[in-house]
C-alpha cells in the first residue's frame, strides 16, 4: 500500500468521488485556482473545471447556505471551510437549515452536504485560529459528526460522507495534513459510526479521535515500555458514537481515560465519560479519567501554548491514575 | 399599459387572492380559539405578491420564503386542508405537524419552504440557483423575503455571489414596510431596498406590491430576464400587512389612520374592480367563487380539527435519512393521491458544461497582472 499524507488521501477522495457523481462539487475559499489553502484540492480545477470546483468569496456563512441549497435538490456540496473557526459565521446555515430542513419538512427533503475544514490547534496562532469546535456541532440532532486520525481513515470517512444523504461535519486538523500513512488505493469507503481499536490491552481503555489519536499512541508505547497495555480506540465518528466499542472494551479493561484537544467544560469527552458511567458503573474500577486541552484561551506565546496543550506525558500520568500506580512506582 | 389577460386567468388570480384571505382570516380565528399556537404571521393585504408571482412563473419554478409563508403553497395548488393541519400541529398537516405556521413546505409543487431566522433562506435561494445552472435545467428560484432582512449579512453575501456567477434567481423584497415593530426608514440609511441592486450590479425595480397583475407583469419579465442566462434581480414589492407582525403583535406602532389608508388599496377588491368595470366579468362570477372558497376554507378548517395529533413514533423520524429510506409525499400519505414527485434530472446521467469562470477569462487576468499561469503557492504553513 502507498504510504501519502493526509492532504493527498482528502484528495484522493475528493477526486474519486467527484469522478464517480457528477452531483458532487467542491466549493470554498481558495479551493481552486490557489489549489487549496492547504493543498487538499490540488489539480481538482483543472480536472473537473470551475462549475464543479468554485473558489467562493470570503462569505462562511453565503456559501455554505448556497451549498444546503443545492443539496435540498440533490446535489452533493462538498463546502471547504478554511478552518472551522471560520464557520462559526456559517453555524445559522449549519444548525438552522442543514441539520434541520428534513424534520421541518415533515421528511419531504434530504440534505446531502459535507462541511470540511481543519479544526484545532495550528501551532502559534493564537486565540482564534487554535478552537477544537466538535462540541459545538455536536449538540444538535440531525449532523453526523466525523474526525478522523489516520489518511487511511480519511479517505474512507470522507468517501462515505459524500455518499451520505445526510449533513455531515468532517472535521481534519491543520497539523495533520502533512502526516503520512498507508492508504489503500482507489476504492475504500469506510462505515460512518465504527470506531477502530487501533491497538489492543487490558490494563486500560484510552478513549480519542482526530489529531489526540498520535499522543495517545505515542503515551502508549512508553506505558508498554512499563508493562501496562491498553486498549486504544479511535472512535473516528463522534456522532453517530459507537457506545458499544466504548462499552466493550470498558467491561474488559474496567478503567477509562478520555483524551480531546478541546476544553474540559462540555467537551465531548464529557458525555463519553457520562454514557461510561450510565451505562457501565459497574465494571469501573477506578472513576472516569478526562485528558483535555485547558478550560483558558489559547495564547501566541510559546510557553503559555504549550502549557494550554494536551501532552502524551499527562496521558500516561491519567492512564496511571485509574490504575492506581503512583507516578515512578 | 400591458395586454389585458384572458378572463379565466383573471378569474384564477382572483380565486388564490381570496382563498389565501379567507384561509388567514379563519387561521386567525383558529388562533383565538387556542387550536393554532406559537407564532402565526398572516399574509392578508400583501396577497397580490404570491399570486401576481406565481402566475408568472413555471410550475416547477423553485420558490422560497421566511416563515410568513401560508400564502406560497397555496398559490401552488397546495391543499388547503393539510396546510391548515400544519398549522393546528396534526398529522395530516404537510410536514406532519413538525414545522407548523413557519416551516411550511410542499415539495411537491417545488415551495421549499418557510424559514423562521430572518434571511436564512436566501443563501438557499442561491443554491437552488446554483443547482439549476449547474444541470442546466431553466428554473427560476423565487426568494421571498421581508424588508428586514434586507440588513442581514446572509442578504449580502448571496447576491454578491449571485450576481458573480450570474445565478437566475428573484430575490423578491416583501416590503411591507415594518421589521416587527419597527419602520424599516428607522435603521435604514436607505429605505428603498430594490436601489441596493446597484451595489451588485445586478438588475433592481420597485413594484406596486398591491396590484397583482403589475406584480405579475414584472415578475414575468424578470423571469425571462433571469431564465437567459443575465444573472439575479432585486425586485421590491411594495406591500403592506394588514395585520400585526404576528399574532401576539397589537401593532401600536403604527396609527390605524395609516392602516386605514392602506386598506383603501386592497389588491382584492381592485382586481375584482378592473375584471367588473374593464374586462366585463358579471358580479355573480364572483359572488359564485367567493361562496364556493368559502366553503373550501371552512372545509380546510373542518379537516384540521378533526384530524388526529401526530403519532409518538414520529418523533425520532425524519431526523436523519437511513439508506435507501425513501422521501414523504405529503399527499400521498395523507390523501392517498399519486403524486407526481419531483425528480431532479437523474442520478448521474448529465454532464456540466457550465464554465462559471472560463480559463481563457483567468488567463487573460493573469496575463494582465503579469502572470503567466496561476503562480505554484507553497503550502500556508
Amino acid at each position: 500500500m502507498p504510504e501519502i499524507a493526509w492532504r493527498e488521501a482528502l484528495n484522493q477522495a475528493l477526486s474519486e468521488e467527484m469522478e464517480r457523481d457528477v452531483n458532487v462539487f467542491l466549493m470554498g475559499e481558495e479551493v481552486a485556482r490557489y489549489n487549496g489553502a492547504y493543498k487538499v484540492s490540488q489539480g481538482l480545477l483543472d480536472k473537473f473545471g470551475s462549475a464543479r470546483v468554485v473558489d467562493a468569496p470570503i462569505s462562511e456563512l453565503g456559501f455554505a447556505g448556497l451549498g444546503v441549497g443545492a443539496a435540498m435538490v440533490g446535489l452533493r456540496p462538498v463546502i471547504e471551510m478554511m478552518t472551522w473557526n471560520f464557520a462559526i459565521l456559517a453555524m445559522d446555515q449549519i444548525v438552522n437549515n442543514a441539520a434541520k430542513l428534513r424534520h421541518m419538512a415533515g421528511g419531504q427533503l434530504r440534505c446531502p452536504i459535507v462541511f470540511r475544514g481543519p479544526n484545532g490547534a495550528g501551532g502559534r496562532l493564537s486565540s482564534q485560529h487554535s478552537q477544537s469546535l466538535e462540541a459545538n456541532y455536536a449538540i444538535f440532532p440531525g449532523l453526523k459528526i466525523l474526525a478522523p486520525s489516520t489518511p487511511a481513515d480519511a479517505k474512507g470517512l470522507l468517501k462515505a460522507a459524500i455518499r451520505d444523504d445526510n449533513p455531515s461535519i468532517f472535521l481534519e486538523a491543520e497539523l495533520l495534513y502533512g502526516v503520512k500513512g498507508e492508504v489503500p488505493t482507489g476504492e475504500y469507503v469506510l462505515p460512518i459510526g465504527k470506531a477502530d481499536l487501533k491497538r489492543e490491552g487490558n490494563d486500560a481503555t484510552i478513549i480519542t479521535w482526530s489529531r489526540m489519536y498520535y499522543f495517545c499512541e505515542q503515551a502508549a508505547q512508553a506505558l508498554e515500555k512499563e508493562g501496562i497495555h491498553v486498549d486504544l480506540i479511535d472512535l473516528r465518528t463522534l456522532k453517530p458514537l459507537d457506545e458499544e466499542a466504548i462499552l466493550a472494551s470498558v467491561r474488559k479493561t474496567n478503567r477509562a481515560v478520555v483524551v480531546e484537544e478541546g476544553w474540559s467544560f462540555c467537551g465531548v469527552g464529557a458525555q463519553i465519560a457520562d454514557i461510561i458511567q450510565e451505562k457501565a458503573f459497574d465494571d469501573l474500577d477506578a472513576p472516569v479519567e478526562r485528558v483535555t486541552g485547558l478550560d483558558v484561551n489559547r495564547s501566541y506565546a510559546a510557553v503559555l501554548e504549550k502549557a494550554t496543550e494536551v501532552s502524551a506525558e499527562r496521558i500516561v500520568a491519567a492512564v496511571k491514575k485509574v490504575m492506581y500506580r503512583e507516578e515512578g512506582t | 399599459m400591458a395586454p389585458q389577460l384572458p378572463k379565466d386567468q383573471l378569474l384564477s388570480m382572483y380565486r388564490k387572492m381570496y382563498l389565501i384571505r379567507r384561509f388567514e382570516e379563519r387561521a386567525a380565528q383558529s388562533y383565538q380559539q387556542g387550536k393554532i399556537n406559537g407564532f402565526c404571521h398572516l399574509y392578508i393585504g400583501q396577497e397580490a405578491v404570491a399570486v401576481g408571482t406565481t402566475e408568472a412563473l413555471r410550475p416547477d419554478d423553485y420558490q422560497l420564503g421566511a416563515y410568513r409563508d401560508h400564502a406560497y403553497p397555496l398559490t401552488r395548488g397546495a391543499d388547503p386542508g393539510m396546510v391548515m393541519a400544519e398549522l393546528f400541529g396534526r398529522a395530516t398537516g404537510y410536514c406532519k405537524g413538525k414545522g407548523g405556521s413557519m416551516h411550511i413546505f410542499d415539495v411537491e409543487h417545488f415551495v421549499l419552504g418557510g424559514y423562521g431566522i430572518v434571511g436564512g433562506q436566501i443563501p438557499l435561494a442561491a443554491g437552488l440557483a446554483f443547482a439549476s445552472k449547474y444541470r442546466d435545467d431553466g428554473r427560476v428560484t423565487v426568494c421571498y423575503f421581508g424588508e428586514a432582512a434586507a440588513n442581514q449579512g446572509a442578504f449580502h453575501e448571496t447576491l454578491n455571489m449571485a450576481s458573480k456567477w450570474s445565478l437566475p434567481v428573484i430575490f423578491l423584497c416583501e416590503n411591507n414596510r415594518y421589521g416587527m415593530g419597527t419602520a424599516f426608514a428607522r435603521v435604514s440609511p436607505l429605505p428603498e431596498v430594490y436601489k441596493r441592486a446597484s451595489a451588485y450590479g445586478i438588475r433592481g425595480e420597485p413594484v406596486d406590491g398591491m396590484d397583482v397583475l403589475t406584480v405579475y407583469e414584472a415578475v414575468k419579465d424578470c423571469a425571462a430576464y433571469a431564465r437567459s442566462g443575465k444573472g439575479p434581480v432585486l425586485l421590491e414589492a411594495n406591500t403592506y400587512r394588514y395585520r400585526g407582525h404576528s399574532m401576539s403583535d397589537a401593532a401600536t406602532y403604527r396609527t390605524k389612520a395609516e392602516v386605514e389608508t392602506e386598506r383603501k388599496g386592497d389588491p382584492i377588491p381592485k382586481l375584482r374592480h378592473y375584471c367588473v368595470e374593464t374586462v366585463k366579468i358579471p358580479e355573480s362570477e364572483f359572488e359564485k367563487i367567493d361562496a364556493e372558497v368559502k366553503a373550501q376554507v371552512d372545509a380546510a378548517v373542518k379537516f384540521a380539527d378533526e384530524s388526529p395529533e401526530p403519532s409518538l413514533d414520529e418523533l425520532h423520524e425524519d431526523v436523519m435519512v437511513e439508506p435507501g429510506e425513501p422521501d414523504v409525499k405529503p399527499r400521498e400519505r395523507v390523501l392517498g393521491i399519486k403524486v407526481d414527485w419531483p425528480v431532479w434530472p437523474g442520478p448521474k446521467d448529465y454532464k456540466v458544461t457550465w464554465d462559471l469562470e472560463p480559463r481563457e477569462q483567468a488567463e487573460e487576468a493573469d496575463e494582465k497582472a503579469g502572470l503567466k499561469q496561476p503562480a505554484k503557492q507553497p503550502a500556508r504553513a
